[in-house]
């Protein structure tokens, strides 16, 4: 109804879903036919359609994260045909559309893999070692209030520009899945590159980006080998050049902290 | 009951900070002592447990998402208002507080509004500190822009994913305070009930999303940060998982629920395209700024451009109504949301709505990207171009954008005093969750102002002042409340999964959503409220004889999940015509037909409706009870809002 092409016509797909009870439990593909599929739906809403069909016929329906259907939210994180969030460059899952598929498509549909992100069922995932890599230090230290006015701090816009861009990082976790080592560099640069680049977090520099990295190593993530299909597959856009930024900043700090661990 | 919103005596700039001054501090060394549950990790959520933490309370937050980084407050993307001035435009605190007052058409509470914007400058130095990368000028000094409804630009922004920077600045301090231990943190846990003792609150019951587990919880002192029921109309650009299970099993506990019929409709959403939309999609009210709204100016050529036959684009000046324009030159595009929703509704009423269903308007930005250029208009609103693009599938850059209003945010919910407690005691309501600052209709780049100013600058304070009073014992889940509400909370969980019927959770959402959105929507009136009020009370009936929900209570289910919100939201859609069926006038969002005047703009009726409608549950199938709270206007003028 809604969208450029009012002949597009209904479709009839082949889903091969990841299915697993729980995280004790192996998993399996399991096949499912959707039919009347609008091109203009969402990717989840078609997913919603499967699971409508399943309760319907007593059958338990995929489980799978999913909440602000805006691509911002960073909960959606399906593995679409071998890739993160499917085939649409710059998307998330949720912003994903069926008018990117044809009738009689099969679509494969898989959770992140990464030993880091252990399944909860089917779908879902456990991304909790992101938070617990922010809790090791993703944060300016000032505690409320006490705050210098706001225009007291100038940065140039370009810097500002550039820390944004950093900051933009959703936390889904396409750029692990993404990695053929499941490594977590891409989302560590990004907030560890954010906070370097603003006077603000200049001051923790050293040790944050000392303890992050520690952390990330603990989550048990893989290491980075450059290839860059993280930055490739990233929703929305963070450059491989933060990448860089982290390096230098480890080093740096590696070289001239007091931190001898 | 007389309700006592406890706002302080004095003139209206003094009020907070003698309030600040005569409530009571828990002595340092004695906030370890105490424990305070957080609800919730949005904006408002996550800043409380932070600066509670902070402070040296033991904090335990909880949320139903994988991560206290995810909550709707990142979705809000035009920006965050302050009365900093830095542009020099004339804006003070006293004009933030007076534009938030007017626009919420007179129904919120002086005394919170004037604080809120007291706070704002706070907030906006507190997220600098902390690394939110606003927008900037060339200079390094932050930028602003003019936002929906307000004439001075005091938006602070970070291009449009301002919630997202804000949310991850709150979540980063949680962080810190999880580093320290001194805020625990659950995650995928869903409050399903308050716990009361001895008539206050003391504790939760939450369910683990992934185990099914059921537990209690032990605090001095619990913090709702639940945000709004918006979803109560199925479609709305709330996240999927927006409920008001948190608020309704406090309401049910005891605490008012006030204003409930005070919905928000935000102007400028992608419109419907089909049965089988999950949820809508906004496009940022700072979208007004530049672009400008207009239908054909007659039916004949709206009816051949849904037919497909001419394209917006080519549809002469002279054939086009700019009717924010026309009829409100001084605001124009500008004016507040409420207004920019009914005029969109109208034109299409009178058949002059667009796109292939005819609810829709066009929003136009042919006429900047001429005064500027393609690429001014992409860093203004690249990213809010490409999400249209994604979903519709259509170049604005190229031709107008369709929009049509959506339910958006809801200025009703829990009642609370001056301090945000609610009339349980030691149950407080922040953020979205509460009813207190918006009245009956919220200004752009409000909402994140409100979250961040109860939970950063508010909620520290003022818990002090009920925790001073409680011993600094500790707290335990033995006394018989708990088990008697976990057995409650697992007793429901049992009644879902054994009903086994033929209907789907989100077949009976659907259908309450349409009710909703039918008879308690952007237009009512008594007799498709009373309407209404019959087909929901039936609604309920069927739900708990015919909903299917599959497979156990002891595992990931999200049907079961969805099936326990939905009955909720069923109730509460019963309380919203209610409150909708009571209140006989037109105030902000709030639009009762039999009350306009002759030129079909809301027509108060400040005589008889200054104030809030707290509502009181009563029991089972009984009706709620109406408790009034009348609004005092001492610093403002009552006036017919005119955006002329």
């Amino acid at each position: 109804m809604a969208g450029s092409n009012p002949n597009a016509k209904p479709m009839n797909l082949t889903l091969k879903v990841w299915r697993q009870p729980n995280r004790q439990t192996e998993g399996r593909i399991v096949d499912y036919q959707v039919k009347g599929i609008s091109p203009d739906m969402s990717f989840l809403e078609m997913l919603d359609v499967l699971n409508e069909d399943l309760l319907h016929s007593g059958q338990d329906p995929v489980a799978f994260d999913h909440d602000c259907r805006e691509g911002i939210c960073g909960s959606c994180d399906l593995f679409i045909n071998g890739r993160s969030h499917g085939p649409e460059k710059g998307t998330t899952t949720c912003q994903l559309h069926m008018r990117k598929f044809s009738d009689g498509d099969t679509i494969t549909i898989e959770p992140w893999r990464a030993n880091a992100f252990p399944v909860n069922k089917d779908l879902s995932v456990d991304r909790s070692a992101f938070d617990r890599i922010i809790q090791a230090g993703g944060y300016v230290s000032v505690n409320t209030g006490g705050a210098p006015d706001g225009n007291e701090i100038p940065i140039p816009k370009e810097i500002a520009d550039r820390a944004f861009e950093a900051a933009t990082c959703i936390g889904c976790g396409a750029c692990v899945a993404a990695c053929k080592n499941a490594s977590a560099m891409l989302f560590v640069s990004a907030k560890v590159s954010q906070l370097a680049l603003l006077p603000q977090g200049q001051v923790e520099a050293k040790t944050r980006v000392e303890n992050m990295v520690a952390q990330m190593d603990i989550e048990g993530f893989g290491a980075c080998s450059n290839i860059g299909s993280c930055a490739a597959e990233c929703p929305v856009g963070i450059s491989l050049e933060n990448i860089a930024i982290l390096n230098r900043e480890f080093l740096t700090a590696k070289a001239t902290s007091n931190h001898l661990a | 009951m007389t309700l006592n919103s406890k706002a302080p005596e004095g003139p209206l700039a003094e009020k907070w900070d003698k309030h600040k001054f005569n409530v009571k501090l828990v002595n340092p060394a004695n906030k370890r002592k105490y424990d305070v549950i957080v609800v919730g990790t949005g904006l408002a959520g996550a800043s409380a447990a932070a600066s509670l933490a902070e402070l040296g309370y033991n904090v335990k937050a909880f949320t139903y998402h994988d991560s206290p980084r995810r909550a709707h407050s990142i979705a809000a993307q035009g920006g965050i208002n302050a009365a900093k001035n830095y542009q020099n435009d004339g804006d003070s605190v006293f004009r933030l507080f007076y534009d938030t007052i007017k626009g919420g058409d007179y129904r919120a509470r002086e005394a919170n509004v004037y604080r809120l914007a007291q706070v704002s400058v706070n907030i906006i130095d507190q997220c600098v500190a902390q690394g939110v990368p606003f927008a900037r000028e060339y200079g390094g000094l932050l930028a602003n822009r003019s936002f929906g409804g307000a004439q001075v630009s005091r938006t602070f922004y970070a291009r449009g994913q301002t919630g997202q920077q804000l949310l991850l600045g709150a979540y980063s301090a949680l962080s810190r305070q999880i580093a320290y231990g001194k805020v625990k943190m659950y995650t995928r846990s869903e409050m399903l009930d308050v716990v009361v003792v001895d008539g206050h609150a003391r504790g939760i019951v939450t369910r683990n999303l992934i185990t099914g587990e059921t537990q209690t919880h032990a605090a001095h002192a619990v913090v709702l940060a639940t945000g709004g029921y918006g979803n109560v109309f199925y479609l709305s650009t709330n996240a999927m998982y927006c409920n008001v299970t948190a608020p309704w099993r406090a309401h049910k506990k005891g605490a008012f629920f006030a204003n409930p019929c005070f919905t928000q409709i935000h102007p400028t959403c992608i419109p419907v395209s089909g049965d089988y939309q999950s949820k809508l999609t906004l496009m940022s009210e700072s979208l007004r700024n530049d672009g400008r709204v207009w239908v054909p100016k007659t039916k004949e050529m709206a009816e051949r451009v849904r037919k497909g036959e001419v394209k917006p684009q080519d549809i002469q000046e002279d054939d086009r109504d700019y009717f924010l324009e026309r009829k409100y030159p001084a605001f124009g595009n500008l004016v507040p949301r409420d207004v920019a929703s009914r005029n969109a509704k109208m034109m299409c009423d009178e058949g002059r709505g667009v796109g292939s269903s005819g609810l829709a308007v066009y929003l136009d930005f042919a006429d900047v990207i001429k005064r500027t250029s393609a690429e001014a208009v992409s860093q203004k609103y690249g990213n809010l171009f490409e999400m249209y693009e994604k979903i519709t599938d259509e170049n604005p850059y190229q031709m107008p954008m369709r929009i049509y209003p959506a339910v958006h945010y809801t200025m009703g919910g829990l009642w609370v005093d001056y301090n945000l407690q609610t009339t349980i005691p030691g149950l407080y309501a922040t953020g979205e969750c509460n009813f207190s600052d918006h009245g009956a209709n919220r200004l752009g780049a409000s909402a994140l102002m409100q979250g961040l100013a109860d939970g950063y600058f508010v909620i520290p304070y003022t818990i002090g002042d009920y925790l001073a009073n409680t011993p600094p014992k500790p707290v335990t889940t033995d006394h018989p409340a708990f088990a008697e509400a976990k057995a409650g909370v697992q007793a429901r969980v049992e009644q879902l999964l054994s009903i086994k019927g033929n209907r789907t959770p989100d077949e009976f959402h659907k259908a309450l959503g349409h009710l909703m959105w039918e008879y308690c929507g952007m237009a009512r009136n008594a007799e498709g409220l009373k309407y209404a009020k019959a087909e929901i009370a039936k609604l309920r009936k069927e739900f708990w004889q015919d909903v299917k929900v599959v497979g156990t209570g002891e595992e990931m289910n999200q049907a079961l999940e969805k099936a326990g919100r939905v009955a909720d939201f069923i109730e509460l859609g019963e309380l919203m015509v209610d409150d909708a069926l009571n209140r006989n006038e037109s105030c902000g969002g709030h639009f009762r037909e039999e009350y306009a005047t002759e030129d079909g703009e809301a027509k108060r009726d400040d005589e008889n409706y200054a104030y809030v409608a707290a509502w009181e549950y009563m029991g089972e199938n009984q009706p709620e009870r109406l408790n009034k709270e009348e609004l005092v206007f001492e610093n403002v003028k009552l006036t017919q809002r005119s955006y002329k």
